[in-house]
């Protein structure tokens, strides 16, 4: 724009005065020649300042040295932290099944005429401070399929005014008296086993408050949703709901609706808010209610303390230590090699046009 | 020019005593103008007659875009959907919006409008620019016949045919015109074809006698007449057509024509009838579409794009199997999917159907192997690239105003990986200015000053000399580092000399015969006819400039421009050329008097190729007749009498010299006539040239020649052809750089091989291979020769035992017209590749266009072509980079290239700094592209596998759009834009980097390869050790268990960090840029998590406060994050670090001894690399240094044998 006002006041003054109009109209070219010329700036030009690190044996050996003293440590604190963890895992699944049925578990477990309880005696290695959390375990159970994953309804969850929001639920949106609540494979294939715990043929309290996330109770599961039609069609899949409770605080529900990553997979059952102490037998009542026989998948109960890592988890520590051993590894061998081989720094004669014996690279 | 009036008209054409030769026109009858091709009517002097059909043709209105308004849309989304990568996208888009996808519908559109959308955008600003450009022509304006005799200015674009234009001195042509008359009385007017053909020596062209008379604008009141012709068609030479005029039928041919886009020299003013308008017109005609042209890098990706398309076509495959199998054979267990209400998809009875449709959604999951990202990434890089190109103020040129510019943003890597560079000469490589520079006569050496190519060549010597010293002797630091501040200055100096040369075309320095000392020469006589050869013996014609007083000449050459000015300073002032006579004021002679002397001329042979000489037959006042001759000297010592060659020892040891000195010399001589000795000759010469007959050609030749004998040598002159600014030092550098150059000119052999010397490319003791083709009418005979010739030169150079011997190949157009057959290429490019110059003369533009392609495919290598005129569009466009010099009138050169600058040292530049970043920009960038994507994708793969097959991502789609889109793209754009791996004055002084570039170091399979084998390997760690850390037991102490939403969190954090990691890791260049990107890219993630986590659940569903409320406080969170951070840079870094420690590649080195300062600390170590860094080179006047050095070194030697061992650098 500054351009186009000075050609015009440069053109009018040449009309003006005779005189001057060659310079005026000299300058005027001038200027016009130089407005192709580029504005310096650091930026344009390429000139910015700018750390240019390079990385020197000193600097590469320092820094796999300081990765490895950073890591093996962390690596030792996460093993212990593992080690502290107590871990009591039993498989029930083909336990629970009376030898009779041994052959046929799927007629078992479908049949709702079976006595469906099972008692399993379980031995504490070791000291457990409360809380002991119970999981269930379920193994070839692909919760992540995408057909499961995708079968839910977010909105209906979440507020009684998206009810008939079943779109993504099919098959299990809909029964002849209206919209499903909670709609969808998840909610319909509720795992339903339960479990009750005993030491000492005292009862231990299982407290199944607080298992799943707060934001999900607060925000995801409406307070004024209560289940409806569900579990009232033709297949039954899972764990029925109390209709009378909203969506909110069925818990349970809420922890299975946290679909897992892999096809093996631990949910929260509840807590045991007790020290178990070494070497107690805890007996537990099961209700073997879930079907995982038709496709062979494992269950599994599961009592666990945890530590600032969360369960027992050996590989992260170990994990640690590998990486920082391997990094502690490097810088040794990069000591060495350039004890062996050194080669000063920007030294010219590695230089190409000096290493080659014809003194050029071709 | 502005002020000179224009002179006097003269009668001149008797001057041409050769023109007789030309075949008169009326001789024939006019053609026979009937059937197909020839049905184009013209109406003079009546444009409204082609108003209306069948007459209405095209207007002269020219249109160069490739879009208009309405075609834009269709064709640029055709060009767009017509890349295999788009391709795909658009289908996954569409697939998008169906069920099959496993992603959203706008994850997928997104990414694809925004890439389409920005390379469309990028289209048409380029025709925009284009259209820019034509309406500049198209507006133009020209003075055309209104009516009643008056004529009025019109743009370009409304000229029609049949309009009469009259068109001024240095004014284009607007169309194709018949030439009616000129300012000249017998019509004739000079034109320069430079855009056309790019020969610089003036054309004549000739009007009609019958229309002679219409020569001012009243004339026209009333003309008319009709021209028959042939339609348009491309051919610049040939033109057949007849001019009613008057009842009259009168042929035309092509002398009458003034082609469009030439342009009116030395002539006032001409008529003239448009025959062809705008795309009609014959240069019209010859505009060849300009192909798209793609970088080798982005050729190379294609590769690897069709590589990974066959990878996903490969995992989808697997996927989809896996998928019909665990559908067919699991599903039916899997009650809890409920597999017998299923739709097709997922129906176990049919795993054929739900196999085929899973290969569909498998293919667009994996899509992120693809990046669809690259391709915006890399437009916008390179437009950026150029823009710092359009920005570089060092290759801006003062003097025409023009900044250098990248017209297409998408070679700019291409420029780092250059072999051969293909030029022009003229415009080019020289300013087409000739400087009179020096002279010998009697055996005289005149003139002081050095021609460019001395003194750079001495600068270079001392250089080179005093670092020979350094080595031998340990001179003190201090001194070398003073001498080569003193070189310095120089450089500087002369460079500002030059700027400000006082007399154009005159820099001839010498007290002994400047301001009249020559009287007190001893041969002051001799001196004197010396200089009045220079002033008489031309065909130029005076213009006295009347603001300065001086006289101006107009030459046909301006090697003759150069004589008369000189002859001018000298005293010997050319002022006025009538019918018979010229006249020369003589400033200094005997008297001390200024006198004015007639030369009556007799005869004039004028100078063609062939005669190689030039003479004149004059009478002086004193009735003497004598005969003056300049000439080449080969021709010119051939016809010395044997007391005329008193000097020739002298002369030839001077012609020699400048020779070598770079500068065009001619040898000059006289004969003094008796009058009955002319007057014998002057009736043979007379006879033969009114005879008519196929031999009357070589009839006067014969004559002419019987003349030119016993003729007396006096002296030689010396022309520098003014090398453009910096021309031989960049030739230097970039043959340092290791490029080969070839010059394509359609001068003359002499010429050509003065200009060679003149850059280095040609020097003394190196064999010249001069391919010529023999005269002889059978064409078999022709080509066997050629060919034996070139076998036999093959042979020598493969028989030749010294490493240091330099072959130059100097071959002309007819014989690279059979050299470029099919049967014979290969061999002439065989031993053109083993040549150090290669130098084509007389080739025609399309040759030059064959020449390159020749190269391009021969060699396989990248070649760049460069030139200034519209005969070089051809190359331009052949080449794989057109270079156009900007700043020249035409812009034909400019328009057609990729590339254009204002001067030629400008190359330099542009491939040695800009080239070499962007090479290495892009090659690093698609790399990590390429790593990142895969490392990516992968993991997506893996996931499934764990899913079933099901198709089921573990990210949350919005990771996955901004997974390209915001959180990788900005830090890769900035290795792609910011990126140096040393600073620019590196890339200048160690020239050897720029071989990275043609090697291909950065983007060969080894590496490509090495970085998908490091993204495998990254999305291996980090997929498995996530999964294995998260596997089952709770993830914190509060007991929860990780879901999907957590896995699949903490994994693309693991994978934001490395790669952003891995990105810092892979440059060596941070600035402040830099720094933000990487890093704000890993922060813009937590922020997104964060703010994400915190809208509606029904939009951010499993992710909500999952940051907050799940992951952040975790410790596991973040060590896992750390752990798979450095597992996945490990390899990577310690593979570097063992390369730069153990194998450095040059540019380490470099950043090492500027790192530590080591360049400041020790520069005689520094200087002394920096002369060693250069390609092993035969041409550049370092060779010539170096040739000389060994030759004074052998010399050294035989006398000192003990001294070889004392010799620890070898020069090469």
């Amino acid at each position: 724009m500054e351009m186009n006002n000075n050609g015009a006041a440069t053109s009018s003054a040449a009309a003006g005065g005779g005189g001057v109009s060659t310079s005026t109209s000299d300058s005027s070219s001038a200027a016009k020649r130089n407005s192709k010329k580029p504005k310096y700036s650091r930026f344009t030009q390429q000139e910015l300042p700018a750390c240019k690190p390079i990385l020197t044996p000193g600097l590469v050996i320092t820094t796999f040295t300081i990765i490895g003293i950073i890591f093996i440590p962390i690596g030792l604190v996460s093993l212990s932290a593992s080690e502290h963890v107590v871990e009591i895992v039993d498989r029930y699944d083909e336990g629970c099944v009376p030898p009779n049925y041994s052959k046929d578990k799927l007629a078992y477990i479908q049949s709702s005429l079976t006595n469906k309880s099972c008692t399993r005696t379980l031995n504490v290695p070791k000291l457990m401070k409360s809380p002991v959390f119970i999981y269930y375990q379920l193994d070839n159970f692909y919760q992540n399929h995408r057909r499961y994953v995708k079968s839910r309804s977010d909105k209906q969850l979440r507020s009684k005014a998206y009810e008939r929001d079943t779109k993504s639920c099919d098959p299990e949106g809909f029964v002849l008296d209206g919209p499903i609540v909670p709609c969808g494979l998840i909610a319909w294939s509720l795992f339903n086993d339960t479990y009750g715990f005993s030491v000492k043929s005292k009862m231990l309290e299982v407290n199944k408050k607080n298992i799943a996330w707060d934001s999900d109770k607060e925000h995801k599961f409406g307070s004024d949703v209560y289940p409806k039609n569900f579990q009232s069609g033709g297949l039954i899949g899972g764990a029925k709901l109390n209709s009378s409770i909203p969506l909110s605080e069925q818990e349970d529900l809420i922890v299975w609706m946290r679909t897992a990553a892999l096809p093996t997979f631990r949910k929260l059952y509840g807590r045991i808010e007790e020290d178990l102490q070494a070497n107690e037998q805890i007996t537990v009542v099961i209700q073997n209610n879930y079907n995982t026989y038709s496709f062979g998948g494992k269950k599994k109960l599961v009592l666990s303390t945890t530590s600032w890592i969360g369960g027992k988890n050996d590989f992260l520590g170990i994990a640690y230590i590998s990486v920082g051993g391997l990094c502690l590894f490097l810088a040794v061998s990069f000591i060495l090699l350039y004890v062996i081989k050194p080669r000063p720094l920007g030294d010219p004669s590695y230089l190409s046009w000096n290493r080659s014996p014809s003194g050029h690279p071709n | 020019m502005a002020g000179g009036r224009i002179r006097a008209r003269i009668r001149r054409s008797h001057l041409y005593t050769f023109s007789c030769l030309r075949p008169s026109a009326t001789e024939e009858g006019p053609h026979s103008i009937e059937g197909p091709g020839y049905s184009r009517i013209v109406h003079c002097n009546q444009p409204l007659m082609h108003k209306k059909k069948p007459l209405n043709y095209r207007s002269n209105y020219i249109s160069t875009t490739k879009y208009n308004f309405l075609t834009f849309l269709p064709k640029a989304l055709y060009e767009q959907f017509h890349r295999v990568a788009n391709l795909y996208f658009l289908g996954a888009a569409i697939i998008s919006v169906t069920p099959l996808s496993p992603f959203s519908a706008v994850s997928m559109i997104a990414p694809l409008a925004f890439v389409v959308g920005l390379s469309m955008a990028k289209e048409a600003l380029e025709d925009w620019r284009r259209f820019m450009q034509d309406m500049k022509v198209n507006t133009r304006k020209v003075n055309v016949h209104k009516e009643e005799g008056i004529f009025g200015n019109k743009s370009w674009q409304k000229v029609q045919v049949g309009d009469v234009v009259k068109v001024e001195k240095d004014q284009f042509f607007p169309a194709d015109l018949l030439l009616l008359s000129s300012s000249y009385e017998d019509g004739i007017c000079y034109v320069e074809t430079m855009n056309l053909d790019g020969e610089t020596n003036l054309k004549v062209k000739r009007a009609l006698e019958v229309t002679l008379p219409l020569d001012d604008d009243e004339a026209f009141k009333n003309f008319t007449g009709t021209i028959k012709c042939e339609d348009p068609n491309p051919s610049l030479y040939t033109f057949v057509g007849n001019l009613e005029y008057e009842r009259q039928l009168y042929p035309l041919d092509p002398s009458q024509i003034l082609l469009r886009d030439s342009k009116l020299r030395n002539t006032a003013f001409v008529y003239g009838v448009v025959i062809f308008t705008g795309h009609d017109s014959k240069v019209m005609q010859n505009a060849t579409k300009s192909p798209s042209k793609r970088s080798r890098i982005e050729r190379k990706m294609d590769y690897i794009i069709y590589v990974l398309f066959s990878f996903l076509l490969v995992i989808s495959l697997i996927s989809s199997i896996g998928f019909a199998v665990k559908t067919k054979f699991y599903m039916p267990d899997w009650w809890y999917l409920q597999p017998q209400s299923t739709d097709d998809y997922y129906n176990p009875e049919k795993p054929v159907v739900s196999g085929v449709t899973h290969l569909v959604t498998a293919l667009m999951l994996y899509g992120y192997l693809i990046p669809i990202s690259l391709y915006v990434s890399i437009e916008v890089v390179k437009v950026l690239q150029a823009t710092f190109i359009n920005q570089d103020i060092q290759m801006y040129d003062e003097e025409t105003g023009n900044p250098a510019q990248a017209r297409t943003s998408n070679l700019n890597e291409e420029l780092g990986q250059v072999d051969t560079i293909l030029s022009d000469k003229t415009g080019t490589l020289t300013c087409n200015q000739m400087d009179f520079l020096k002279c010998s006569i009697a055996g005289t050496a005149y003139g002081v000053r050095s021609s460019e190519v001395e003194l750079a060549a001495a600068q270079q010597m001392a250089i080179d000399l005093e670092d020979q010293d350094v080595e031998r002797s340990t001179v003190s630091r201090q001194k070398g580092k003073q001498q080569e501040i003193e070189l310095e200055t120089v450089v500087t100096s002369k460079d500002e000399k030059n700027y400000k040369s006082p007399i154009k075309g005159f820099s001839f320095e010498d007290s002994r015969i400047m301001k009249g000392n020559w009287l007190k020469e001893p041969k002051a006589d001799v001196i004197k006819l010396f200089f009045r050869i220079l002033a008489i013996c031309h065909t130029a014609i005076p213009e006295l400039n009347e603001e300065t007083s001086s006289y101006t000449y107009e030459a046909e050459s301006p090697d003759e421009g150069a004589f008369l000015v000189a002859a001018r300073e000298f005293g010997f002032e050319f002022f006025k050329r009538t019918q018979s006579s010229v006249f020369i004021h003589e400033r200094y002679s005997s008297s001390g008097q200024p006198i004015e002397r007639e030369f009556k001329i007799l005869n004039m042979l004028e100078f063609t190729s062939k005669r190689k000489r030039m003479t004149v037959i004059v009478r002086d006042e004193d009735g003497q007749i004598l005969l003056l001759c300049k000439g080449a000297d080969s021709i010119i010592f051939d016809r010395l009498s044997k007391n005329g060659k008193m000097y020739e020892e002298d002369t030839t040891r001077h012609l020699n010299e400048y020779g070598e000195a770079g500068l065009r010399t001619l040898a000059l001589a006289y004969r003094k006539l008796e009058e009955s000795e002319y007057s014998a000759w002057n009736n043979e010469f007379q006879k033969a040239k009114t005879s008519i007959g196929a031999d009357r050609e070589a009839m006067l030749e014969k004559v002419a020649d019987m003349m030119e004998r016993e003729l007396i040598l006096i002296g030689a002159t010396a022309v520098e052809d003014k090398l453009q600014k910096g021309v031989p030092q960049c030739i230097d550098k970039l043959a340092q750089a290791g490029l080969k150059i070839w010059v394509l000119t359609g001068d003359k052999m002499e010429t050509a091989i003065n200009i060679g010397y003149a850059c280095s490319l040609l020097r003394q003791g190196m064999k010249q291979i001069c391919i010529t083709a023999i005269s002889s009418d059978a064409k078999e005979v022709v080509k066997e020769n050629i060919l034996m010739q070139i076998t036999n030169a093959s042979q020598m150079i493969k028989l030749e035992k010294d490493p240091h011997a330099a072959f130059a190949l100097i071959i002309d157009g007819k014989t690279l017209a059979y050299a470029l057959g099919d049967d014979m290429k290969q061999q002439f490019l065989g031993l053109a590749v083993d040549c150090a110059s290669v130098i084509c003369c007389r080739v025609s533009p399309k040759q030059k266009a064959l020449v390159t392609r020749l190269v391009k495919e021969g060699t396989g290598k990248t070649t760049l072509a460069i030139g200034d005129g519209a005969n070089d569009v051809g190359m331009i466009q052949e080449a794989d980079i057109g270079v156009g010099i900007s700043g020249v009138e035409g812009m034909q050169a400019v328009m057609a290239s990729d590339f254009s600058v204002a001067q030629f040292r400008f190359l330099e530049r542009l491939l040695v700094v800009h080239g070499h970043w962007c090479y290495k920009r892009i090659a690093q960038m698609v790399c990590y592209f390429f790593y990142k994507n895969i490392a990516f994708g992968l993991t997506l793969f893996y996931f499934e596998a764990f899913t079933g097959f099901s198709g089921q991502s573990v990210y949350d789609d919005w990771y996955m759009l901004l997974f390209n889109v915001v959180l990788t793209s900005l830090p890769v754009i900035s290795l792609g834009v910011f990126e140096q791996d040393v600073s620019s004055e590196v890339c200048l002084q160690f020239p050897a980097l720029y071989q990275q570039g043609p090697r291909n170091l950065f983007f060969d399979w080894y590496r490509i390869l090495g970085w998908m084998g490091n993204g495998l390997y990254s999305s291996l760690i980090i997929f498995f050790l996530n999964i294995i850390i998260f596997y089952d037991q709770a993830f914190r102490a509060g007991g929860q268990t990780a879901d999907m939403a957590a896995l699949g969190t903490t994994m693309f954090t693991c994978i934001i960090w490395a790669l952003n990691c891995q990105i810092a890791l892979t440059m060596s260049h941070f600035t402040w840029i830099q720094h933000l990107f990487i890093w704000g890219s890993i922060v813009t993630w937590y922020l997104f998590l964060f703010i994400y986590g915190m809208v509606s659940p029904t939009i951010s569903g499993n992710a909500y406060q999952i940051l907050v409320e799940a992951l952040a406080p975790a410790p596991i969170y973040w060590s896992a994050t750390l752990l798979v951070t450095v597992a996945c840079n490990l390899p990577y870094m310690a593979h570097i670090s063992f390369q730069r420690c153990f194998h450095p590649l040059d540019h380490h080195i470099i950043q090492e001894i500027k790192y530590y300062r080591k360049d400041v600390e020790d520069q005689r170590m520094w200087s002394r690399e920096r002369s060693k860094a250069r390609q092993k080179t035969k041409i550049g006047f370092t060779a010539r240094v170096d040739a000389k050095i060994r030759q004074l070194r052998g010399r050294l030697q035989r006398k000192q044998p003990s001294l070889e061992t004392h010799s620890p650098m070898s020069p090469s």
